[in-house]
C-alpha cells in the first residue's frame, strides 16, 4: 500500500511539474520532450490503476507517433523563438483568473459528490476479476463484440485523418524535371537526331 | 494520505486539465505549444475515464477512453497539417495572424 501510494505521489508529481513546463517552457523543442516526459507518467498512472492496455498503448500511441510528429514539425518549421515569447505576459492575468476559476469549479464538483451505491451494479460491462482474465483480454473480448461497430467507426476516422493530412500537405510543384521513362523509351532517331551537312575545309 | 482512492486521480486530471486551458490563454503566438495544450487536456479526460473505470469496475470507460485517443491522434495529424501548411504560406504560426478567412 505504501509503494503504491509512493508511485502514485511520484507519478503524479513528474505529470504535473513536467504539464507547467510544457505551456511555460521558451523552446518549443523542450516542450515537445516535456509533453513526452508528461504522457510516460500519465502512462504510469495507468498501469497503477490496473488499465495496463490503455497504459502500454498510451507509450505506443502517444510517445511513438503523436509526439515524434510534434517534434518532426516543430523542427521542421523555422520558428522565431524570441519572437514567440512576446505577449506571454500580456496573457497571463486573464489566463490566469479563468484557469482558477475553473480549477475550484473542478474541485467544487470534486469535493460535493459521492457515488450512489447502485452505481456498482449498472455496470454495462463488469471487469472481470483480474486473476483470470487479464485487462488486455477482457478489453479486447468487449471491444471486438459489442463495441465492433465502434471500433470500425475510430477506423474509419484514422483513414480520413490520414487522407485529409496527406490531401492537405501535398504540393505539386512547377519547373522541377523529372525523368519519364516513357518518353525516353519512345524516342526515335527522327527526332533525337539531326544530320547536318557540313562543307569541308571550311569549319562550322 | 497513503491510502489512494478515486478522488486523488480525479484531482490530478483536474490540475491537468486546467494547465490544458492555461497554456491555451498563455501561448497565443504559439499555434504548436496550443495543440500540445489540447493533448494535455484529452489526456486529463482519459485519466478520469480509467479512473471512474476501474473504481466501478466497468470496462466501458476503458474502451471509451480508447476512441478518445484514437480521436486525439487524429486531431494532432490534422492540426498539424493544417499548421503546416499555414507557415508554408504566412511565414509564421502566431494566432493573431490567422484572420485570412475574414470577409
Amino acid at each position: 500500500m505504501v509503494i503504491q501510494a509512493l508511485c502514485f505521489y511520484l507519478f503524479s508529481a513528474v505529470t504535473i511539474a513536467s504539464a507547467v513546463m510544457v505551456i511555460s517552457s521558451r523552446n518549443p523543442v523542450h516542450s515537445v520532450l516535456f509533453l513526452i516526459l508528461a504522457f510516460f507518467n500519465a502512462a504510469g498512472l495507468f498501469v497503477l490503476m490496473g488499465a495496463e492496455f490503455l497504459g502500454m498503448i498510451l507509450v505506443v500511441v502517444y510517445l511513438g507517433a503523436v509526439t515524434v510528429l510534434f517534434l518532426f514539425v516543430v523542427m521542421m518549421l523555422n520558428i522565431n523563438v524570441a519572437e514567440m515569447r512576446q505577449g506571454f505576459l500580456q496573457y497571463l492575468p486573464i489566463g490566469g483568473l479563468v484557469g482558477l476559476i475553473l480549477l475550484v469549479e473542478l474541485f467544487m464538483v470534486l469535493g460535493g459528490w459521492a457515488i450512489s451505491p447502485e452505481a456498482a451494479q449498472v455496470a454495462q460491462v463488469p471487469t472481470p476479476p483480474p486473476e483470470e482474465v487479464s485487462n488486455t483480454a477482457a478489453l479486447g473480448n468487449v471491444l471486438y463484440t459489442k463495441y465492433v461497430y465502434l471500433f470500425q467507426a475510430s477506423g474509419i476516422v484514422l483513414l480520413v485523418a490520414m487522407i485529409g493530412a496527406i490531401v492537405l500537405t501535398l504540393r505539386t510543384r512547377t519547373g522541377v524535371r523529372r525523368q519519364n521513362l516513357r518518353e525516353q523509351s519512345f524516342r526515335t532517331r527522327d527526332e533525337s537526331v539531326e544530320v547536318k551537312k557540313v562543307q569541308s575545309g571550311s569549319g562550322v | 494520505m497513503l491510502e489512494i482512492g478515486l478522488s486523488h486521480y480525479l484531482s490530478v486530471a483536474a490540475i491537468l486539465f486546467t494547465l490544458g486551458i492555461f497554456g491555451i490563454f498563455l501561448n497565443r503566438k504559439n499555434v504548436i505549444v496550443i495543440l500540445m495544450s489540447i493533448e494535455l487536456m484529452l489526456l486529463a479526460v482519459n485519466i478520469n475515464l480509467v479512473a471512474f473505470s476501474t473504481h466501478l469496475n466497468d470496462l466501458v470507460g476503458q474502451v471509451f477512453a480508447m476512441f478518445v485517443l484514437t480521436v486525439a491522434a487524429a486531431e494532432a495529424a490534422i492540426g498539424l497539417a493544417i499548421l503546416v501548411i499555414y507557415f508554408r504560406n504566412r511565414g509564421s504560426i502566431a494566432v493573431e495572424d490567422i484572420n485570412m478567412m475574414k470577409g
